[in-house]
């Protein structure tokens, strides 16, 4: 009834190894239990004087002394693996109950498709528990390539609940560079991104797919058509820090290309004159003539107009685009003063004089 | 959370020591259960009767360096266990089940610094494993390529900090994403477009003090945000205002305070995340 020996392999019937007559068994406690009568389960040794005592429930108490008692007595069993799967049901976070399920299935020769869907019936409730997301690393790892697909949809079905699961994120960068599946990652960035422009996590992995996958051939043959998608997506939103970054990150060994770029400048300047918030457009301004770029009339009015009372007798659109930002990202006024004194230009009366009616 | 008691423990503690408190608690009794938490292969569990792993063998060594009670180990048995975790790419696994993430490169560097056996790992691998996790926003993740976050970040700062190896940091890029944290409400959050959590507090702050940017945040704001998450009836800190507290918010609200300098807190090590007297006894003997 819990199993069979079937070729040296112990099959496990259902996932936690129940049939209905168990459902029944597994509400009495461990210690009516007639399979677990010859086991004396072993109390925690916490001392006279607990340090940081933590209360516990009778149940909990009396699963981890019976886990205890195996543990110690090293007893890797098919009664212990089921016993495993109670105490993680109360505390997925225990680390030691997880490694010596590690140790009973390797000892069992245990079926890994059945132990996935145990852990993808803890998922939902443990998305961001590590020991749950190392214990599916360990079994993905023994099953090689077969797994890739598998591990790619358990990701997908993650994030349909937290897209910025930082567990799964890990784990699906694992799986792409260790069993591949590249084919559709990009795609499924573009998809992930349609849902929630600003998903930080997906915008990384966009970054990760075009420097990783072993067929798109880099930033260099990605870089137009990955520019013209993240200005797309700025002009979507241009409050959204992510894209932002990710432009200045194609062009991170580039600068000559990002200056020259007309693409950039009129960005900024289609930013600037939408009247939406402006802070992003006007820190990659900064940066860009910070490495040579000079702004023509229009990004120059464009800037100005920000805050009309800027338009002062600095000739220095740099130092005017600080004297801005200071004001506008109050919060960060200390960054955009460093980023004026770096500029290595005069502060103008006019700048020192700035205030917002 | 018993499996994780031993950080909790680290956390309590150091919130009291912090606090100027720290006699409030039997030192024996805390140091004997810490040293019951050891496994025979010299690392330490989370509690009594558990499996080994980095994670709680530095809150173990952090604890007794709190009671100024590090002679207690043997100190070249941990350092061994810590060692024998670093891999070929100087990265480091938590235990012998292999999980690499740069948080085990924080916590293996810190804890050999503290026991003064750096020389026991390859420093260099180490810091070159965690260089390769920098991001092209200047963050770091858990491993190449993993998105920047700022417990990640805190992690790598930390550990190249204590290896005297920030030159390899961007300071003005980082510093910037990380101010960039702090959201409306002046807490802080630990990647774009997240809600702000009193951890962060720690994580993001710490890191801008290691990197010398911590001018670039409103430090009046978060100060008012962390407040603002106490349970001024029943004492303690939540993640975010009108939540449940938990020791693990306390402990990161009442640490992030002491780096903004909220009068009546002792002064904490923004990378080795203990008491700066604590630390000053071990290093300036």
């Amino acid at each position: 009834m819990l199993g069979r020996i079937d070729r040296g392999e112990v099959r496990i019937i259902g996932v936690d190894g129940m049939d209905s007559d168990e459902d029944e068994r597994q509400l009495l406690p461990l210690s009516q239990r007639p399979e677990w009568s010859d086991v004396t389960p072993v109390p925690q040794n916490d001392g006279p004087n607990p340090v940081v005592p933590i209360a516990y429930s009778e149940e909990f108490t009396e699963i981890m002394g019976y886990f205890r008692a195996v543990y110690l007595a090293d007893e890797r069993s098919l009664r212990a693996l089921h016993l495993t799967a109670e105490a993680i049901n109360f505390n997925a976070g225990n680390y030691t109950v997880w490694q010596f399920r590690r140790l009973i299935l390797e000892a069992l020769n245990a079926d890994l498709h059945e132990e996935l869907g145990f852990v993808e019936q803890h998922a939902s409730k443990n998305s961001k528990n590590y020991q749950l997301w190392h214990h599916r690393r360990w079994l993905v790892e023994k099953m090689g390539t077969e797994a890739a697909v598998g591990e790619l949809e358990f990701t997908k079905k993650i994030f349909l609940n937290d897209a910025k699961n930082y567990h799964a994120w890990s784990h699906r960068q694992w799986v792409l560079q260790n069993l591949g599946g590249w084919e559709d990652e990009l795609a499924y960035c573009n998809e992930l991104l349609e849902d929630d422009i600003f998903n930080n996590s997906a915008w990384n992995q966009r970054y990760f797919v075009i420097t990783s996958h072993p067929g798109l051939g880099g930033i260099e043959a990605t870089l137009d058509s990955e520019v013209n998608y993240t200005i797309k997506s700025i002009l979507i939103k241009p409050e959204n820090e992510s894209p932002w970054r990710y432009l200045r990150g194609l062009y991170k060994n580039n600068m000559q290309s990002f200056v020259t770029n007309p693409k950039i400048s009129t960005l900024c300047l289609n930013v600037l004159t939408s009247k939406v918030n402006p802070v992003f457009a006007l820190s990659l301004l900064l940066d860009l003539i910070s490495n040579g770029f000079e702004p023509n009339k229009d990004l120059k009015n464009a800037i100005e107009a920000v805050i009309p009372e800027s338009n002062s007798q600095n000739s220095d659109i740099s130092v005017t685009i600080c004297a801005i930002l200071e004001i506008i990202d109050q919060m960060r006024v200390n960054y955009w003063r460093w980023r004026k004194n770096n500029l290595h230009s005069q502060v103008a009366e006019g700048v020192a004089n700035l205030h917002i009616h | 959370m018993e499996h994780l008691r031993i950080n909790g423990a680290y956390w309590g503690l150091t919130t009291l020591d912090i606090l100027g408190k720290l006699a409030a608690v039997d030192q024996e009794t805390v140091i004997s259960w810490v040293m019951s938490c050891q496994h025979e292969s010299g690392g330490f569990g989370g509690n009594e009767g558990h499996d080994p792993h980095l994670l709680y063998t530095l809150s173990a060594i952090q604890i007794l360096a709190l009671f100024n009670k590090i002679d207690t180990l043997d100190i070249e048995k941990v350092s061994n266990y810590i060692s024998t975790l670093q891999n070929e790419d100087g990265s480091f696994s938590g235990d012998k089940w292999g999980e690499i993430d740069t948080r085990f490169s924080y916590v293996a560097i810190c804890s050999l610094a503290l026991l003064k056996q750096l020389d026991k790992i390859n420093v260099e691998k180490a810091v070159k494993y965690i260089v390769s996790c920098k991001n092209l926003d200047g963050g770091f993740g858990c491993t190449p390529g993993a998105e920047s976050h700022a417990g990640q970040i805190f992690c790598c700062i930390g550990a190249l900090a204590i290896t005297g190896c920030l030159h390899y940091v961007d300071k003005d890029l980082l510093g910037w994403w990380l101010c960039e944290r702090q959201v409306k409400s002046g807490g802080l959050n630990g990647r774009p477009e997240k809600l702000p959590d009193v951890c962060y507090s720690w994580w993001v702050l710490s890191s801008l003090i290691v990197i010398d940017r911590v001018h670039w945040i409103d430090k009046e704001k978060l100060v008012k945000f962390i407040l603002n998450c106490q349970d001024k009836e029943n004492g303690g800190i939540s993640d975010r205002p009108d939540d449940a507290v938990d020791v693990f918010h306390t402990y990161f609200g009442v640490a992030g305070l002491s780096l903004l300098e909220y009068p009546g807190l002792k002064a904490i090590d923004p990378a080795y995340a203990l008491p700066v007297d604590v630390i000053n006894r071990i290093f300036l003997h």
